[in-house]
């Protein structure tokens, strides 16, 4: 079988894995695996952020020892809890779908939630004295004056951890989620002679999707950086969480 | 209930501590590895010579837009096909499952460290490479002794933080069958229908060295904070 004759036969399976026999799969449900992790951890990972730069303590510590515990473990980690260990509490196996998507949103809420916080605190605090003393509410300061300025210096972290997000979703093939990386595998063993350039394929197409997006997410941070006067440097202000990985 | 003496002694603990040791070593070589070739991979980024440039770029950009497991999969499956008879007979006789993931995770890991040393470089002001060039010292002399020295405050922190995301990272070497500390616990729970145990070991494995990794970054700041430059 050649390269192309491979290509013929099976890009309809790339693309939506069994679908309409069978479940959706392939590059179609890693995409819509990613899209519904990002949107289900956005407002998690705002409230979690705000809650990180909280003036009270006791909403401050227990976020941010969440935030260091999910940050300091292996999305792998969570994903193995939830799928092997959820079971034997709830007594109901849970399908790879939902524990796939539970352990995205999780993990991509710790790290929009360094985001959101970054975002907050990149902002002069002249805004929220200025918002206190005409009398606005602490919360009434955070949702109309700071997270509106904040969420535009964010956008470009956005669309990067949704790139992330994307990476992220291929550990799904560990617990046989048949998104793209295990559909390719599974058309490495049906075709069996051409290991190498099926997982060139897998990699030129995770390549497409992640470069062309981070591209959008350097476009718009020129924008963003043209259109306001460059934010005051910051020595130092380095993250020692880490990325997501 | 928590069996606690599962994890001390016995067969299982052996082979959960084995796993960790696995691990260990991965990120210990992987770091010795990816260390230099991002080094050069960031020098190349800065050289003037516009080819040796494009070359670093593109190695940055493909490395990092794939993620981790399709390399792993593709060092494990792929690679081999393309290799001489003999030299494969050779690397599966050899634990070709480890060297696959030590593989992966270098070329993955030294893309990102380029990038934080390539920015480090940038962050030191260019008239200090203008001057140490206007005293006639070479490109490289002028990286070696005047421009690197200061850079490193700046680069060590983002290299710290990448040191932790490959701490994370090597778990993902399960996949291709890697016997480290995941794919160790994993096999304890298979053969013993406790998930519990094992996953707890793992789980404070891991968080408490990136706890420790994450540590020794905030210590570093402290101790070595970034000069102001007039």
């Amino acid at each position: 079988m050649s390269y192309l004759d491979m290509l013929d036969t099976y890009w309809l399976f790339y693309l939506v894995g069994q679908y309409p026999n069978g479940p959706l799969g392939g590059l179609s449900l890693t995409l819509i695996l990613a899209s519904a992790a990002l949107v289900l951890a956005l407002p998690l990972g705002a409230v979690v952020g705000i809650c990180r730069v909280s003036p009270w303590r006791i909403v401050r510590w227990p976020v941010t020892a969440l935030v260091f515990v999910v940050r300091g473990t292996p999305l792998l980690m969570v994903v193995f809890w939830a799928y092997f260990f959820l079971p034997s509490l709830t007594g109901v196996k849970t399908g790879q779908l939902p524990t796939m998507l539970m352990a995205l949103v999780l993990f991509d809420a710790a790290y929009l939630a360094e985001i959101v916080r970054a975002g907050l605190q990149s902002l002069p605090k002249g805004q929220t004295e200025a918002a206190r003393a005409l009398g606005l509410s602490y919360l009434a300061t955070m949702r109309l004056v700071l997270l509106p300025q904040s969420l535009r210096h964010m956008l470009p972290s956005l669309v990067n951890q949704f790139v992330s997000t994307i990476k992220e979703t291929s550990l799904g093939y560990i617990i046989g989620l048949t998104e793209v990386a295990f559909i390719a595998s599974q058309i490495n063993t049906q075709v069996f002679t051409l290991p190498a350039q099926v997982y060139l394929t897998l990699a030129f197409t995770y390549f497409v999707l992640c470069f062309g997006l981070s591209r959008v997410a350097y476009r718009l941070e020129r924008r963003l950086s043209t259109r306001r006067p460059a934010p005051p440097p910051s020595p130092a202000l380095h993250n020692p969480l880490g990325q997501p990985t | 209930m928590f069996d606690l003496s599962l994890l001390l002694t016995g067969p299982y603990h052996d082979m959960l501590v084995k796993g960790l040791t696995l691990s260990l070593t991965l990120l210990g070589l992987t770091l010795a590895c990816a260390l230099p070739l991002s080094l050069l991979l960031a020098l190349l980024r800065l050289s003037p010579s516009r080819t040796l440039n494009a070359i670093a770029w593109s190695y940055v950009e493909l490395i990092r837009n794939v993620p981790l497991l399709a390399h792993m999969l593709f060092w494990y499956f792929g690679a081999p096909e393309l290799l001489p008879e003999s030299t494969r007979e050779w690397l599966y006789g050899h634990d070709f499952e480890t060297i696959a993931a030590l593989c992966a995770l270098t070329l993955y890991t030294s893309a990102y460290m380029a990038e934080d040393i390539r920015s480090g470089i940038r962050a030191v002001p260019a008239v200090q490479q203008e001057a140490g060039r206007a005293l006639g010292l070479g490109f490289l002399t002028t990286m070696r002794l005047v421009v690197l020295p200061q850079a490193l405050r700046v680069t060590v922190p983002p290299l710290i933080s990448q040191t932790l995301n490959l701490w994370k990272n090597t778990s993902i070497a399960t996949v291709i069958g890697t016997a480290e500390l995941m794919y160790q616990a994993a096999k304890v729970e298979t053969a013993t229908f406790r998930s519990f145990e094992p996953f707890v070991f793992a789980t404070v494995a891991y968080l408490g060295l990136s706890l420790l990794i994450t540590g020794l970054g905030t210590w570093y700041q402290h101790t070595h904070p970034v000069r102001a430059h007039a």
